[in-house]
């Protein structure tokens, strides 16, 4: 299935939230998601399914002004 | 104590996380700087990467609060979207709302600010809107329930300081039960001092103490400067005047004869 992760398109065999994150290795311990602009918390990532063309975002914390 | 929304706060002086020479001289700027509120971010994390679980535990370590910022954001969407993402991210509902128009100046798009902040206002949030000097901007952010007000002195990272004195003089007059924090551009602690000399309750700034030769010491020069500003206007500034009045007593000049 082809989806967009933070801008770059990715095939991935992932259907949910939490397996993605495996997948790809995203190892840190804090992010936030949102799946087409909309939020997903982080207790929903286990039951969230991503689509064929999700559009992925996967955030931390970063400094700022 | 300033208040921001239901929170108090000791410290008048906002500071940001970017732009400094190493974490650890982020660290010690913000320790010198006395702030308890400091700006943050979200961005993208690259696959396998920990940078920024590494951000935040240094940001943890300082015990300071938050307040995430939407910067870059282009359209209400997108600020509204990260808004909802920082408050996932950093458990608070402070948030830095800013609406971008222009690439080159960061000027902010006024009405689509005005939008995320209504947005936001119901879902719950603590919006603190970066905007220009703009009265009937500020009111209508008033309007959507917003309680702080965050005015440009300048550009962004500009340094230039305080360009339009009378505009942010008036908004002090005409909003005197909101806090007005002056945001960006400010590049050096005579700029901060003046914001709080007229009746501004705080200042948020990045650039002029990350980009300081020194930065921790340029934290505490601001630091000082932020209260000496709070001291001159709880004082009580004289109004200026434009002939000579003279501060040594006149009777009892040496020399002194009536006019012949």
């Amino acid at each position: 299935m082809r989806v967009t992760v933070n801008g770059e398109p990715k095939d991935v065999a992932a259907t949910r939230v939490d397996t993605l994150l495996g997948e790809l290795e995203f190892e840190g311990t804090h992010f936030a998601i949102a799946i087409n602009y909309d939020v997903v918390p982080r207790a929903r990532w286990s039951e969230t399914e991503i689509a064929e063309g999700d559009m992925v975002e996967i955030l931390t914390p970063r400094q700022g002004g | 104590m300033v208040a921001f929304y239901n929170e108090q706060f000791s410290s008048r002086l906002l500071i940001g996380t970017a732009l400094y020479p190493s974490p650890a001289v982020m660290q010690q700027a913000i320790r010198a700087s006395a702030a308890e509120l400091v700006t943050v971010s979200v961005r993208r994390e690259t696959a396998g990467g920990k940078t920024g679980d590494a951000f935040w535990s240094l940001i943890r370590e300082l015990g300071v609060a938050v307040l995430p910022n939407t910067a870059g954001c282009h359209s209400v969407r997108e600020a509204v979207t990260t808004a909802k993402l920082a408050r996932e991210l950093f458990g608070t509902s402070r948030i830095k709302l800013e609406v971008i128009a222009d690439q080159e100046t960061l000027q902010p798009d006024v009405i689509g600010l005005v939008e995320a902040a209504q947005i936001l206002i119901k879902d719950g949030f603590d919006v603190y809107p970066y905007c220009t000097e703009d009265l009937g901007v500020a009111q209508r952010l008033v309007d959507a329930g917003c309680r702080v007000i965050m005015p440009w002195a300048a550009p962004i990272g500009s340094a230039r300081g305080i360009v339009n004195r009378d505009a942010l003089k008036l908004l002090r007059q005409r909003l005197p039960d909101i806090t007005l924090v002056v945001d960006a551009g400010i590049g050096a602690p005579s700029h901060a001092a003046e914001a709080l000399e007229l009746g501004y309750d705080a200042v948020l700034l990045n650039t002029a103490v990350a980009k300081a030769d020194d930065p921790v010491a340029m934290a505490n020069a601001f630091r000082l400067a932020v209260d000496a500003g709070r001291a001159a206007f709880e004082a009580g500034l004289m109004t200026p005047r434009d002939f000579a009045s003279p501060s040594t007593p006149v009777i009892g000049t040496p020399f002194w004869h009536a006019a012949s």
